[in-house]
């Protein structure tokens, strides 16, 4: 079983779902349309399986990577290369889970083109899972970028009144950024003569080096966190998106600048990481502060939701940058609690939007006299994102400010107030919508959930509460990756603390 | 004194020569009713042609006295212009039908221009180069007035005619100061008189530098480029498809060998000079195509904007550099091609349109061309996995191993800025709502190129390899 090539296959396999719909689903008529929908469906669980499969087979013992694949590709030093370690295994895992949830999520809410749209989710998915996996920096950024091309129509052809103006600026601020990391990549590979990403993480770029690397890395991955101030390409995007376009969004492309931080800039270049906490630290705090006000005010729920996302992905830099065992594994564990409760969110304001048509809050009120099951889905999902002890949002949460609190108490105390603002507009969400008089006359004929909506939101909320109160075997999983990279931040700090020394003398 | 191993290594061209005569002869005879025969007997020779080019050996064989050179990067470089002409000649025939312009004339004059670029790309003394260049631009000449009764295509040529004659004056000028200030016009002459100099003379650079300026005219690159959108525009559209790709591309490969073979010792006098209209055809490439409303002429700034991204693999002056360049030109090839065929494709009951309004809902209307459309598109724009990336991103491993930062951050900044007219296309196409549909079926031929350029662009990544080694082996010829 382990001498099967897994990880293409858990990358491409949704790319064969969607040359078969291309080349077979043909006619346009309503008959296309459901075989397209189902063959995006089975697609997307068998991907999960395989997924599983590999994290059944995956050997939480060591920082190797694992399942690695090597075929030769564009020569000179650049080659095919797949493998997955305790930090990218999870969000691989959580990709594929995502997807079957956003097919049947668009289940009714998508009526044209719904060939085209299931072709776009699975292309899409082939890229974002092919993130994760990818052991080549060149593969690494094919992947990282070509999913721009599926989430742009997805955003423009699906998407809401303002689509055009939203996907141009996602795909033209993304880009923008990308295209400085194809520099760095291209630099890298001329002084290690390969991109392959594990000799890269051995290299030992010099100071100098690290430092503009660093910073054309920072570029890409801070637009793709996005970290304030270059996050408004997001509240845009979230709010045009469909819902599962919005639910790829938060769950999981937000989550790549999260991971090229830790898989690049931090293995690679740790002098430069360690140069860049203030600035990291700085614009998180402001990002934690500011977009959870921001939220406060908002009048649009998805918009209120991307802010708090904002505000989330601020937790989680912060805790990529405190360098310690509790700091990054509670960001690895934070992003991966954001992908489901945010994508739940999003979910959660599709099901009214669907029924009303409308994302605005004051047009909700009461919810709760005619949804009981809604409003129970709903507040788990909303007190998960305040981070309520018991649930996912809770574990990451505590262990970022741990981790923080050793290295920055000011840091940690304002990040402190990150969380209680966060409650505050959440709580402030929710009972705008839920609570309350029922007076609309078109909530008084709103009906429950039916039973494909609690068949995806049943998964969601199990793991929601299961990981926060059985955090281990997530935690287990990257554990001893953690550990490897905070070693190699270490060994490089030690080495390079000698030769600073020395310059410091010589200043004086 | 030409012997036969001379012969031997201008065998293609000696054959599209007497091609070129033969079809005249035949047009000549049968008249204007023949068109579409010596159309595909065009073809057939460039099919020949290329096979004879292919099969000719990699070594480098020089011949005429040193005028005249054949390796593998003339091979590779030849290949290519034959298939764009080919491409160019299959494109123009429905068209040439239907706006009465089938004139036997109009394939002979094909065979002929690429005579002039297959001449061109093998020249290696001045003379030689500038014999190549008018027996192509006298043929371009003609063929972008083709269309005899139409003011904008008459006025297209006569532009592109001024301004081209210009230009071989500027050329003409700069090798007769070359001439001048080193004694020779063979390239491997003049690369001999500069033997351990690392610069030039005032004299020589005032040579080179209307050197450059002469085949930057060729190129359209900025601040020669003036000729371009209008001329795009003005001519019928297959003979834009046709300018757009053949020419150009010999034209960079003649660059590349003026530049390279001759003052290689003095490349840093030059490099300047490339870094300067590289930047300056990148950022004007970006910025001016946003504002276009017709298709043609938006084609003609990006191809402009693709021009300054090809010299940067010049600019780099090195074996990487010089593969970028031939990377970026074959997958520029087959996205410059594919589009203008899909270009030529929206036809109404009035006639050809051009503005990219007319798009507007193609993937309703015609879901098939506005996918390839958009392939096309994100390909130009540089996004992976699609072929136009692997363009990009070779010349800009050239340009960072020649540490040409700066250059290599404004490139990639301009390719952002491209990006947006890209995506404008693909907005027309997939988010607007739909306008009258483009009428009738498409061709075979035009589906049959569109569906090859796609697939090329598409699938690019999965046989980069072996194209980058023969890419590779190309260059070498150039840069040792």
């Amino acid at each position: 079983m382990s001498d099967w090539p897994l990880l293409s296959l858990v990358t491409f396999l949704p790319l064969v779902g969607a040359a078969f719909i291309f080349l077979f689903a043909q006619g346009g008529d309503a008959q296309a349309d459901r075989n397209a929908k189902s063959v995006a469906l089975m697609t997307t669980v068998l991907t999960f399986l395989v997924s599983l499969v590999i994290w059944g087979n995956f050997d939480n013992g060591t920082a190797d990577f694992q399942f690695v694949e090597q075929r030769d590709w564009l020569g000179g030093g650049i080659d095919y290369r797949m493998g997955v370690d305790g930090i990218s295994l999870l969000f691989v895992v959580l990709t594929a889970f995502l997807m079957p949830i956003c097919i049947l999520a668009s289940w009714q809410s998508i009526t044209t083109r719904v060939r085209e749209y299931m072709i776009a989710f699975l292309l899409l998915e082939t890229m974002m899972i092919g993130v994760f996996c990818a052991l080549d920096f060149v593969v690494f950024y094919l992947f990282f970028e070509g999913g721009l091309i599926p989430m742009f129509l997805i955003i423009g052809v699906w998407g809401g009144a303002r689509r055009v103006y939203s996907s141009f600026k996602f795909f033209l601020y993304t880009l923008l950024g990308s295209v400085l990391l194809l520099l760095a990549l291209i630099y890298m590979y001329f002084e290690a003569g390969t991109t392959d990403i594990p000799t890269l993480m051995a290299h030992g770029f010099t100071a100098e080096e690290q430092t503009w690397l660093w910073l054309a890395m920072f570029a890409s991955f801070a637009v793709k966190m996005p970290m304030w101030p270059v996050h408004t390409w997001l509240p845009d995007a979230h709010v045009e998106a469909p819902t599962a376009g919005s639910v790829i969004l938060a769950g999981v492309l937000l989550k790549m600048g999260g991971y090229g931080f830790l898989r690049f800039s931090l293995p690679m270049l740790p002098l430069a990481s360690d140069l860049f906490v203030p600035l990291v630290f700085t614009l998180s705090v402001v990002a934690v502060i500011y977009t959870s006000l921001v939220a406060l005010m908002q009048e649009d729920m998805k918009k209120l939701i991307a802010y708090s996302s904002v505000a989330h992905m601020g937790f989680v830099t912060i805790g990529i940058f405190t360098f310690n065992t509790q700091g990054i594994e509670g960001s690895i564990f934070q992003m991966l609690s954001h992908g489901i409760v945010s994508a739940a969110l999003f979910l959660c304001v599709g099901v009214i939007y669907d029924r009303i048509h409308s994302r605005e809050i004051a047009r909700y009120g009461g919810l709760v006299n005619r949804m009981p099951v809604y409003a129970f889905t709903f507040m788990v999902f909303m007190l998960a994102s305040v981070g309520l002890p018991g649930t996912a949002g809770f574990v990451g949460e505590i262990l970022i400010l741990i981790g923080v609190y050793q290295v920055n108490t000011w840091v940690a105390a304002l990040a402190a107030l990150g969380v209680i603002l966060g409650a505050a507009y959440m709580l402030w969400l929710y009972r705008r919508t839920i609570f309350g008089q029922l007076e609309k006359d078109d909530l008084k004929q709103i009906l429950d959930m039916d039973g494909r909506e609690i068949a995806f939101f049943a998964p969601l909320i199990v793991l929601a509460i299961l990981m926060g109160i059985m955090p281990g075997p997530f935690l287990d999983v990257m554990h001893v990756s953690v550990d490897h990279l905070i070693q190699q931040y270490q060994t490089a700090m030690q080495a390079a603390a000698e030769g600073a020394d020395m310059a410091r003398m010589a200043a004086k | 004194m030409a012997n036969a191993p001379d012969f031997a290594t201008a065998a293609p061209e000696i054959f599209l020569a007497l091609a070129a005569m033969a079809l005249l002869m035949l047009g000549v005879f049968r008249g204007n009713q023949s068109t579409r025969l010596l159309c595909w007997l065009a073809v057939a020779s460039f099919a020949v042609a290329l096979l004879i080019v292919l099969q000719a050996p990699a070594e480098r064989s020089v011949a005429f006295a040193g005028m005249y050179v054949a390796d593998s990067f003339t091979a590779f470089v030849k290949a290519m212009v034959l298939i764009a002409s080919a491409a160019g000649l299959i494109m123009s025939m429905g068209y040439i039908r239907d706006e009465g312009m089938a004139r036997f004339e109009y394939p002979v004059l094909f065979v002929l221009a690429a005579l002039g670029m297959m001449m061109m790309i093998s020249a290696n003394d001045l003379i030689a180069l500038y014999m190549g260049i008018e027996l192509q631009s006298l043929a371009l000449y003609v063929i972008a007035a083709f269309q005899r009764d139409s003011l904008r295509s008459t006025e297209a040529g006569l532009k592109y005619f001024v301004l081209g004659a210009l230009s071989s004056g500027m050329l003409l000028y700069g090798c007769s100061l070359i001439y001048g200030f080193t004694g020779a016009t063979g390239f491997d002459a003049i690369a001999g008189a500069l033997k351990g100099q690392d610069h030039a003379g005032i004299g020589l650079i005032v040579g080179i530098v209307f050197l450059c300026a002469g085949l930057a005219f060729k190129v359209s690159a900025v601040p020669f480029h003036m000729w371009t959108p209008d001329v795009y525009e003005g001519a019928p559209t297959p003979v834009t498809a046709f300018f757009a790709v053949a020419p150009k591309i010999a034209a960079l490969a003649l660059f590349m060998r003026a530049l390279i073979i001759p003052f290689l010792a003095i490349s840093a006098d030059w490099q300047q000079i490339i870094i300067v209209i590289s930047i300056a055809s990148m950022l004007l490439g970006a910025f001016a195509a946003i504002w276009q409303d017709n298709i043609k002429r938006l084609m003609a700034y990006s191809s402009i904007g693709h021009v300054g991204f090809a010299l940067i693999g010049l600019a780099a002056g090195s074996t990487e550099g010089v593969r970028g360049v031939l990377i970026y030109l074959a997958i520029y090839l087959a996205m410059n091609v594919g589009t203008f065929a899909c270009i030529l494709c929206m036809r109404r009951k009035t006639g050809m349109v051009e503005g990219i309004s007319d798009l507007a809902g193609l993937s309703k209307s015609n879901p098939l061309m506005a996918l390839a459309l958009a392939i096309f598109m994100f390909s130009m724009a540089g996004i992976p996995p699609l072929g136009g990336f692997f363009g990009k991103f070779y010349v800009f491993i050239a340009a960072v191993n020649a540490e040409l930062y700066t250059l290599a951050v404004i490139g990639v900044l301009a390719s952002v800025v491209g990006a947006f007219y890209y995506l404008r296309i693909i907005k027309v196409m997939y988010f607007d709502e739909p306008g009258e549909p483009f009428e009738g079926p498409m061709s075979v031929e035009m589906r049959t190129i569109i569906g090859l350029c796609s697939v090329f662009v598409v699938f690019f990544a999965f046989y980069t390899a072996p194209f980058i080694a023969s890419a590779e082996i190309a260059a070498a010829a150039l840069v040792p």
